[in-house]
């Protein structure tokens, strides 16, 4: 390591309740990473909707992966890990004083932030247009049998939809039901006001795989609850690198103060972490 | 080391840097790669090996935690440690009344 490869925190006043600039420093750095844990957490809700959900229907995410682009998803795990780099070197660069260089790694990390952002609109856009949105508002426009089921169950009144739904599905089932890898690992075998409940079965199409189980709007909720959140967080990084870059220009880190650079950083490789997580869950179910 | 100073800030060397990058990129591909590779129920616990592997290169690099006080990983990790309780818990919950469940479309959410 050459001799300059050293910070000081004294670049900053010390507020009157701390001992010193370090003390001051490691009182922001564990705040910092308790908020880091409670957004573990923030995200840990729908991570846990999605492991029941999974763990119980497999189907459906089987079903509902497929009209993910494994490609797309691959290139905005490489952009963020490539802004990961710029933030991370943009910590490096204000502890150095390197002024020029933060400015820099601020600025290819914002291009990789709307890189990433522009990539999920390109995806957004492609459900949109297919119909594939959350809960209610999922309406597939091509024709499955899954969909025409519940279009007829419409017209009976709302409490009893969703049992004649099942009622319709039983009938539609043929009796030599197998019960292939995809189906949910949990047999239904409950006697309910519609009967004894039989496994049901997905008409396959040619690609060989389950045409559409029930509830697969239940994957594409999880999908947008999962990437809209995350993508909050990107838009959330964004700005606060555009507030660094306004105190870069206005020679707030001059004087080696990084506090404000090592916290952003460390909200943003947050943020990668969780994409990496989030595109193994999403889009490599196999 | 000559990376420390007497106030214990750590700064990373590009090589350092590049190098994780490159970890990075290489799990990466490796993720992608054994998502091709049928291993049946396998391969979710492979995905999440990797996936955990990258995390430390992060974390461990990236955020600093490798040089930071011991006492920040700790909360952090704390954090998955709440996350376990709550997926293992609503999972023995769940499984517990899913075969009772009767098979249909969510109320109120189809059509």
């Amino acid at each position: 390591m050459s001799e300059h490869d050293h910070a000081s925190v004294d670049g900053l006043a010390v507020d009157h309740h701390f001992e010193n600039a370090d003390q001051q420093y490691q009182s922001a750095k564990l705040g910092m990473w308790i908020f880091l844990a409670t957004e573990i957490l923030f995200f840990g809700g729908l991570i846990v909707a999605y492991t029941v959900y999974r763990a119980n229907h497999p189907e459906v995410f089987v079903f509902g992966h497929h009209f993910l682009d494994k490609n797309l998803g691959a290139l905005n795990t490489v952009i963020l890990i490539c802004s990961s780099l710029t933030a991370a070197w943009a910590v490096r660069a204000a502890q150095l004083k390197q002024i020029g260089m933060l400015k820099l790694m601020i600025l290819l990390t914002m291009l990789c932030a709307f890189g990433f952002l522009g990539v999920k609109g390109v995806e957004y856009h492609s459900k949109w247009k297919h119909g594939l949105l959350w809960a209610g508002s999922y309406h597939p426009h091509e024709e499955h049998e899954g969909s025409a089921v519940r279009e007829n169950a419409e017209g009976v009144g709302e409490e009893a939809a969703a049992t004649s739904a099942a009622v319709k599905q039983m009938e539609a089932a043929p009796p030599t039901a197998p019960a292939g890898p995809d189906r949910s690992a949990i047999p239904p075998a409950a006697e309910g006001p519609a009967g004894l409940a039989e496994p049901v079965v997905e008409p396959v199409d040619e690609h060989g795989f389950a045409a559409e189980p029930a509830n697969a709007q239940i994957y594409f909720s999880i999908y947008f609850l999962l990437t809209g959140l995350h993508g909050i967080h990107v838009l959330g990084g964004i700005g606060a690198f555009a507030w660094l870059l306004m105190c870069a220009y206005r020679g707030f880190f001059d004087s080696g103060h990084f506090t404000r650079v090592d916290m952003v950083a460390l909200y943003w490789h947050l943020v990668d972490l969780i994409w990496i997580y989030l595109f193994l869950l999403l889009y490599l179910i196999d | 080391m000559s990376e420390h100073d007497t106030s214990g800030v750590h700064v990373a060397s590009v090589r350092l840097l590049l190098l994780v990058w490159v970890g990075l990129m290489f799990g990466t591909w490796l993720t992608v790669t054994a998502s091709n590779v049928d291993l049946g129920s396998f391969n979710i616990w492979v995905g999440l090996a990797i996936a955990t592997g990258k995390a430390l290169l992060v974390g461990l690099f990236y955020m600093h935690l490798r040089w930071d006080k011991p006492f920040n990983a700790f909360v952090f990790l704390s954090a998955f440690f709440f996350l376990f309780l709550f997926i293992g818990f609503t999972l023995m919950d769940t499984a517990h009344y899913q075969p009772v469940l009767i098979p249909g479309y969510s109320p109120g959410m189809g059509g």
